[in-house]
């Protein structure tokens, strides 16, 4: 009796341990499928593109940002979720032999600037304090949404800046300059106010290297052109258009760009590939130590495209029709009809009019605090020298 | 039982918005025009109007449906109680003397004034945000706009709608010189269109086409228009316009001839489904049957004749919507061709080589009547080698005269001379022809004052190196080179003095 009890038991439990292994594998299937869906933790993508040169012997600078900006545009982001400034306006500058285009290969084989682009900040609003601004989201209320980079704590933005640098700064237009700790600064900024998910920067500028030297926030992932010490060349000019088109770790970037597709899933490892020293001239570098995933495991189109997730349904949903506003509006169209005067069109020069109209009076303001304050102390100088009993001369 | 009553107030709900969408007529409507205009000067000015009437009272609350009318733009008038808004951006100058006068000219770079509505209590405040909000739909760095490029004129800039009293202060005008108009700024506009860029007259810009021009503006107008006869109601106007002026040098390398495949590199294929008129109007004013300057193909079904900005002008019309016109030929090509060629007939140039040859320039004119016909050359100085230069070269320099060569018509016929017979003034120039006569004339050489050098410098700056190398060489090469020793103060009377002279003489050591 107590044999079979305890083998029905010993039963019992192998059935309930057989059970429950069967449950954790299926468990941990599913959660396995679940860790392939999300497998990065972000939900949207951003991407803000900085050129930060101006004239047009830098049409490099703009060309690189532009191809940035094609292939983001081409793998997904939207040009809500993307903030581009030019800091100089290459298409249609007059010295560009065909104008409202911007090229990156000679013999004009791709251009850049396309028909749908859309530059969020350009010419005079490229200033380091206006990138600033829009990293950390300290922005004047009446900034529209597009110049807003609207990011949240899922976000993986992608950051990309080229012009002309230095050991520890990058040149804005030509009169000022953001240095390596102002960045990191910034990019602790984000962190702290939960802006960004994971974070791409990629620097194209000679030494490049030096500007993510400082970083210190988690979740960075950064890529330069060049090491501290090393000029960043370009790559080829175009006798017909007569300047640099692109430089070299761009153009390569672009390159291996191009051949991704929103399906892809090359990862971070092939992108530190690209262009080694025999074709850049510069040694890239990158930096990783930040970064919490394995950059192996990270793909391109976590940071360049926006690969949403979709999950198809086949249920169907009921659209209810609104027949309030339908009625209201219907009844607004008969109110119109009952304006009794007629209106009419103001007459363009009413030279009588204009001749015999009185110039408006400015509204008077009472004296300012400075006027107050000149004559408060002289009466007080006044009354100090000569005393107060000469009042009653005055009054 | 209990159950058809529900269902039948089903049915009932589902055909009562339904009947009244039947009932409904469309309440805004597009039209579409683009009028080619061949210029007097060879090029080509190309206008685009897109007009959108919306008939609804915007002011009041509760509009969620838009259909024609861009939200963007609707939202705008009624969150800022906008009365109209006008918003330009030009790339370039137009040129009235070559162009004769536009229909709507804009300045350069971008232009915006607005009238507010008498509600608006704070309008510089709702000023300054809606030139943040304009910036950010257009991609334009109109946030630059603020109180030190912003005037409210007093006298002019009426409002161009419906407008019952017109009290300046709500009127604001701004214009910022410096703005670049590219194809950022083109493609929120042509999103703004009904058609976007895909059908109708609106497929025909094309940026890289419109940006190589002389002259380009594009422009969004709102404003109040009646809307009808009686005019008691409003309706809101939104006119989308963009003109362009092709340059025949540039676009046309030199010819005269224009297609809308040449200017815009498309051509037209279908209207616009969303549009109730979609024409495209070409000026035929210099098309004369007998003369045949101008053809226009294909040929002109219909013409509109009026008094255009002073000056009576002829239109052919194309009516997209009119089904035969697209039918024949799936796609609408206008061209415009000049037939005979105007007067330049020849012209030879040879550039000058320096200290080779001059220049050579040779053009037969043929002159018009009754006018004045100007020629000019454009002229840079340079300056010569010193030995090139005359001893008086402040006289200045001598450009040989021009010639004028003419066959002038006679007003009598002339008969052919006998040249021994004939005085001898009548036979200077051979006469083929006695209907005109041939003149030589020359007009004055021209005296030009080359850029001069200073000849007496040479001799005022050795002057001053010798001086300058004699006190200040000569001094530091006698510091460096001499030695210094220290001399004795030579005391003792006139006896002793003239002791030592009589020995110095004698080259004996002294006392």
């Amino acid at each position: 009796m107590a044999v079979t009890d305890s083998l029905s038991r010993a039963a019992s439990t192998l059935a309930a341990v057989l059970l429950l292994s069967f449950g954790s594998v299926a468990a941990s299937h599913i959660e396995d499928q679940a860790e392939q869906f999300f497998r990065s933790g972000h939900t949207n993508n951003w991407a803000v593109l900085v050129c930060t040169s101006r004239f047009w012997f830098n049409y490099r600078h703009v060309a690189n940002t532009l191809s940035v900006y094609r292939s983001v545009k081409r793998l997904g982001i939207p040009d809500s979720h993307i903030v581009l400034m030019l800091a100089d306006d290459m298409a249609c500058n007059p010295r560009n032999p065909k104008p409202a285009t911007v090229f990156s290969h000679k013999n004009m084989e791709l251009n850049v600037y396309g028909d749908d682009v859309e530059v969020d900040y350009r010419s005079y609003e490229v200033t380091v304090e206006n990138f600033l601004r829009v990293l950390t989201g300290r922005i004047p209320p009446s900034t529209p949404r597009s110049k807003r980079l609207l990011s949240d704590d899922r976000s993986n933005i992608l950051i990309y800046m080229t012009g002309h640098g230095g050991n520890g700064f990058l040149k804005f237009q030509d009169s000022e300059e953001i240095t390596n700790i102002e960045l990191a600064d910034a990019f602790e900024q984000m962190w702290q106010k939960r802006r960004y998910n994971e974070l791409l920067f990629i620097i194209d500028t000679c030494q490049g290297a030096s500007m993510y030297e400082r970083f210190y926030s988690p979740n960075i992932m950064a890529l330069a052109s060049s090491q501290v010490g090393e000029d960043s060349l370009s790559h080829q000019p175009d006798p017909a258009i007569g300047v640099h088109l692109m430089d070299r770790y761009t153009f390569y970037v672009l390159e291996f760009l191009e051949e991704i597709n929103p399906a892809s899933q090359t990862n971070m490892n092939d992108l530190f590939q690209v262009c080694p020293k025999s074709l850049c001239v510069s040694t890239p570098g990158h930096r990783t130590d930040l970064f919490q995933r394995d950059p192996k495991n990270v793909l391109i189109t976590d940071f360049f495209g926006s690969v949403r997730k979709v999950e198809i349904t086949t249920e169907t949903i009921k659209l209810q029709q609104d027949s309030e506003i339908m009625e209201s509006s219907y009844k607004e169209d008969q109110m119109d009809e009952e304006l009794m005067e007629p209106l009419k069109y103001a007459e363009q020069l009413p030279v009588a009019q204009i001749i015999h109209q009185k110039p408006k009076l400015k509204d008077w303001h009472p004296p300012g605090g400075f006027i107050l304050g000149l004559w408060a102390l002289i009466i007080m100088v006044f009354f100090k020298t000569y005393g107060i009993k000469h009042m009653k001369f005055i009054f | 039982m209990a159950a058809a009553i529900p269902l039948s107030l089903l049915v009932l709900l589902l055909l009562g918005p339904g009947g009244w969408c039947l009932a409904e007529h469309p309440r805004d409507s597009l039209r579409e025009e683009l009028v080619i205009t061949p210029l007097p000067s060879g090029d080509v000015a190309a206008t685009f109007q897109f007009r959108t009437r919306w008939d609804s009272e915007l002011q009041r609350e509760g509009v969620s449906h838009y259909r024609l009318f861009p939200k963007a733009l609707g939202q705008l008038i009624s969150k800022y109680s906008l009365r109209e808004l006008h918003l330009s951006f030009t790339q370039g100058f137009w040129r009235t003397r070559y162009w004769g006068p536009p229909f709507l000219q804009a300045p350069s770079g971008a232009e915006l004034w607005v009238w507010f509505q008498d509600t608006v209590t704070d309008v510089d405040k709702s000023w300054k945000e809606l030139s943040n909000v304009l910036s950010g739909i257009f991609c334009a760095s109109l946030n630059f706009i603020d109180s030190t490029n912003t005037v409210t004129p007093t006298a002019s800039f009426k409002p161009l709608g419906l407008a019952n009293d017109t009290d300046h202060y709500f009127l604001r005008y701004a214009v910022l010189p410096r703005e670049v108009v590219c194809t950022e700024n083109l493609t929120p506009w042509k999103k703004l269109l009904p058609c976007s860029s895909k059908a109708g007259l609106s497929v025909l810009l094309k940026a890289d086409r419109l940006f190589h021009t002389s002259y380009h503006s594009q422009a969004v107008h709102i404003r109040p228009v009646c809307r009808n006869a009686r005019c008691t109601s409003i309706s809101w106007e939104l006119r989308q316009t963009l003109s362009v002026v092709f340059d025949a040098f540039i676009t046309g390398q030199g010819k005269k001839d224009w297609s809308l495949f040449r200017m815009f590199s498309r051509t037209l294929t279908e209207p616009c489904p969303l549009a109730s008129e979609s024409r495209v109007y070409v000026d035929i004013t210099n098309y004369n049957q007998d003369n045949e300057t101008l053809e226009v193909h294909p040929s002109p079904t219909t013409t509109y004749q009026d008094v255009i900005l002073g000056t009576r002008k002829t239109y052919a019309i194309y009516d997209l919507l009119d089904s035969a016109m697209i039918n024949n030929s799936r796609n609408l090509n206008i061209q415009l061709k000049w037939k005979r060629p105007p007067e330049n007939g020849y012209i030879h140039y040879q550039p000058a080589q320096d200290r080779l040859q001059p220049h050579l320039l040779e053009m037969l004119i043929q002159l018009p009547a009754n006018s004045v016909t100007k020629v000019s050359i454009q002229f840079e100085r340079a300056l010569l080698k010193w030995t090139e230069y005359t001893p008086d070269p402040n006289h200045g320099f001598y450009v040989s005269p021009s010639v004028l060569s003419a066959l002038v018509p006679s007003m009598v016929a002339a008969k052919p001379v006998d040249w021994e017979e004939s005085p001898l003034f009548n036979s200077l120039f051979p006469v083929s022809d006695g209907s005109n006569y041939f003149v030589r004339l020359y007009t004055e050489p021209l005296l030009v004052n080359l850029p001069t050098p200073d000849f007496s410098m040479p001799y005022n700056v050795i002057c001053l190196t010798c001086t300058v190398v004699a006190v200040c060489y000569g001094s530091f090469y006698n510091l460096l080179t001499r030695t210094f020793h220290i001399e004795e103060p030579r005391t003792g009377g006139l006896a002793k003095r003239l002791a030592n002279l009589i020995r110095r003489a004698r080259g004996v050591p002294l006392l």
